[in-house]
């Protein structure tokens, strides 16, 4: 069936009342019932829950053949945490069937890879896929297709019971014996913990693991101990390397700093400017440097911030401590500074993915966003944006945030340069889609600016500001002059991955790529 | 061999308030050199280039003129000078490629400039380009070329314009660049007198330090009072600066669009001075009202009805 965004969704797909996107807020007034876990009751005093092993640990709760586990990425490919305890469950306990629910795959999980491959772990759902894990499923080596959800679709499925989690082991920086864990205070330190403790509410049993055990009570705490199975102390949770990277230095090439500067400028220019905007972008060159061209606008206006949100970056930090943000909510920290930062200032706050980005709840904060600056792999004449898959059609990216907040935001601004070596990153079709173009309004590149017709409203701000602006079918054409047309991918038939949208229905699918050959 | 030439005909009196430096050699620099919105870019064959890698750099040279669409991005070639085995070749390719004009490193005297024009219009002749159509631009680089600035620019008619060079003309005076650019005052000085005597435009040389944007600007400010047209820069972050401050401020636009305005009105009642605002103008005041005008529309800043 062909949805909304142009994709054939295959028939078998559309079961036990799944649909296909249909657009914008398609699902918006409709009432669902939470899904809600099992808890055990603990009626007798208790002096501690801590556990010698993972094993242990798993053991108390009861890991079988067939379970779903999860983890989060807040330690990203400095985590030791969700390898360690899938080898505990496959290699020492002989598990098989197992499913994932990761926020997501990459580098640190590549042996993930090797129990796909053995048929061990059969299914999984994350928000991201990169590294061996990615070539795996592309290859069609798992058995049953990845869905990959944005981070707010993922707390609404878990609420809505698509996805039940039977064991959350959750890598935490510090926590007590009973389990009050947070991302702050140990030797490897990740700030926010934004997407672990929506998992600790719905999972039937939660596991913490971490390397620095502090006594009780360890408050304020990012997750609470009346959630917590079982604790158990490893020697090291991650490598800090790979955790947190130093701040990110503001670029100095010139064409992100163009690019930026006027994303800037658009943001300027439209009437969501004002006392009290809000505002998300991510860290990628030029998204980081609009932070500092905003900062010359916000000047000149004489206006702040109500609130920064998502992923939080020390640029973003700088400007709250001159006093231009008045608050962060915080999902998740990209460097040292930010994640000091978070336990520092009163209102620098951490969220959950729920209150981040969830459409399933009754209004999340992406809901309330002004403007959101974000990035693409590619970006089509449709305003269609593909974040997952690599111009050789293999899973290699995040949708992150990226579909909730161009959802939900009043502005959402991409910005990317024309081409990529020898890819044109604005073209006629992406390869999938994961967020649809009716949530996409401007598209900044280094060769012009692009506003999509949708919004008649941005076009006449820009025009009467006296920024230029061409279509994005001129872009298009510009990229495909400098860098030629690319040949289509050839797929197979059967399907890797389901890209749902943020709403629960499907936006695309990507399927099997056929091996390259000369013929 | 005939290629055709995609560029409009170069205008000797367009807006050049920025030209910026790009290594011909480098593909992927002059690929998209127009992007950061210079009014001019320079490509050099010269010093940019290592003397092994000329025969490269005109190669990518010409794909590039004939492949890229600048759009209204003037195209410069600054060649190799008269004294080196390459200047003959570089103009071959400058007009075969349909470059919009090109730039004589180490001009000093009209001689020279008359053994570019030339070897341009015998290669026009031969690459079937119109007689006539390729610019010329000369960079003044000694006390000689700077005391010959009038010869010079006078010299052929293709010529638009001169441009100091600092680097070495410093040299050649013994001195260092220094805060506030007296070492080089009197030579801009000049330079600009010898421009406006002849009637061509006149641009200030490249500021070295691209990490010093505050040094960067007091020059670009002090460029600006003493009339040069333009300057050249180095790298795309220097090029919005000299636009905002070479562009007509809102205060002058409104004093010239009055002048403008009321010397219509004085001329048809017959009367040549008159005041505005208090202050005597006359007919020079009239022509600079029309000059701050056109600049104002060419740097896209007049939104009135003249």
């Amino acid at each position: 069936m062909i949805n909304a965004v142009g994709r054939n969704i295959p028939d078998e797909l559309l079961v036990h009342g799944k649909e296909v996107y249909q657009g914008k807020n398609y699902m918006d007034g409709k009432q669902v019932r939470k899904a809600s876990p099992v808890t055990v009751r603990h009626e007798k005093p208790q002096e501690s829950k801590l556990c010698e092993t993972i094993r242990e640990a798993c053991e108390k709760c009861g890991a079988h053949d067939g379970m779903t586990f999860s983890f989060h990425t807040e330690f990203r490919d400095g985590d030791y945490v969700a390898a360690m305890v899938c080898k505990v469950l496959v290699e020492e306990m002989g598990l098989k069937d197992l499913h994932v629910a990761a926020t997501s795959l990459g580098t640190a999980q590549d042996i993930f890879a090797d129990y796909m491959e053995q048929g061990i772990i059969v299914e999984a759902q994350t928000s991201g896929v990169r590294g061996r894990i990615g070539e795996t499923i592309s290859n069609g080596k798992l058995q049953n297709p990845v869905i990959i959800r944005s981070h707010g679709g993922r707390p609404r499925a878990v609420e809505a019971g698509e996805v039940h989690i039977d064991i959350a082991f959750l890598a935490a920086a510090t926590s007590d014996c009973c389990g009050n864990a947070k991302g702050q205070g140990g030797k490897n330190n990740c700030g926010s913990m934004g997407f672990a403790n929506h998992d600790a509410k719905y999972a039937d049993h939660t596991v913490i693991i971490t390397d620095t055990l502090v006594p009780f009570p360890n408050l304020p705490s990012s997750i609470s101990c009346i959630d917590v199975d079982a604790v158990v102390v490893v020697d090291e949770i991650g490598d800090p390397k790979k955790i947190a990277t130093k701040e990110a230095r503001l670029t100095q090439d010139p064409r992100e700093l163009m690019m930026a500067k006027n994303v800037a400028n658009v943001i300027a220019a439209t009437p969501y400017f004002k006392d009290g905007f809000s505002f998300q972008t991510g860290v990628g060159g030029p998204s980081l440097a609009v932070n500092r061209f905003l900062e010359e606008h916000m000047e000149k206006a004489g206006i702040k911030m109500s609130f920064a949100l998502g992923g939080t970056s020390s640029a973003i930090c700088a400007l709250q401590d001159k006093g231009y943000v008045d608050y962060i909510l915080d999902t998740q920290d990209f460097d040292e500074g930010a994640a000091k930062h978070l336990f520092s200032n009163p209102h620098h706050i951490e969220i959950d993915l729920s209150e981040y980005a969830n459409a399933g709840n009754k209004g999340a904060y992406v809901n309330k966003l002004d403007y959101v600056v974000l990035s693409a792999l590619e970006i089509d004449t449709k305003f269609n944006v593909n974040v997952i898959t690599g111009s050789d059609g293999i899973l290699r990216g995040a949708p992150g945030g990226h579909p909730d907040t161009a959802a939900g935001s009043k502005c959402c601004i991409i910005v990317t340069p024309l081409i990529r070596g020898r890819m044109a990153t604005v073209c006629k079709d992406v390869v999938t889609v994961t967020t649809p173009g009716d949530c996409v309004d401007v598209l900044v590149t280094d060769y012009g600016i692009a506003v999509n017709p949708l919004r008649q409203d941005i076009i006449d701000c820009l025009d009467s500001a006296g920024i230029k602006h061409v279509s994005i079918e001129s872009l298009q054409e510009k990229a495909y002059d400098l860098v030629g047309e690319p040949e289509a991918l050839q797929f197979e038939d059967n399907v890797v991955a389901i890209v749902e949208a943020r709403d629960g229905t499907i936006l695309d699918v990507v399927r099997q790529i056929k091996p390259y050959s000369f013929d | 061999m005939t290629k055709e030439i995609h560029r409009p005909r170069p205008e000797k009196d367009r807006l050049r308030r920025t030209m910026m430096f790009m290594n011909a050699q480098k593909p992927a620099l002059i690929r998209d050199a127009y992007i950061y919105g210079s009014d001019s870019i320079i490509l050099d064959l010269e010093d940019a280039v290592a003397e092994n890698q000329k025969d490269a750099a005109r190669f990518s040279l010409y794909h590039a003129l004939q492949e890229i669409d600048y759009g209204d991005t003037e195209v410069i070639v600054r060649i190799n000078g008269l004294d080196t085995p390459h200047w003959q070749e570089d103009i071959r390719v400058c007009v075969a490629a349909g470059a919009d004009g090109i730039r004589i490193a180490k001009c000093e005297n009209a001689e020279m400039v008359r053994i570019v024009d030339q070897a341009v219009e015998k290669a026009e002749i031969e690459f079937g380009v119109e007689v006539g159509r390729t610019l010329l631009m000369a960079a003044l680089e000694s006390p000689l070329g700077i005391m010959n600035a009038y010869e010079i620019v006078t010299a052929s008619p293709r010529m638009f314009g001169c441009a100091i060079s600092g680097g070495d003309f410093r040299k050649s005076m013994h001195v260092q660049i220094e805060d506030g650019g007296i070492e080089m005052l009197a030579a801009r000085g000049q330079m600009l007198l010898a421009a406006r005597a002849a009637g061509v435009q006149c641009f200030d040389t490249m500021y070295p330090n691209v990490d010093d944007m505050e040094g960067f600007k007091k020059e670009v400010i002090q460029n600006h009072k003493m009339g040069f047209d333009g300057k050249s820069l180095i790298n795309p972050r220097q090029i919005e600066f000299v636009h905002e401050t070479f562009a007509p401020t809102e205060k002058e636009i409104a004093y010239a669009e009055k002048l403008v305005l009321s010397c219509q009105a004085q001329a048809d009642a017959g009367i040549g001075v008159y005041t505005v605002d208090g202050k005597m103008v006359d007919i020079p005041f009239f022509e600079d009202a029309k000059r701050i005008i056109k600049l104002a529309k060419a740097c896209g800043v007049y939104h009135g009805e003249l």
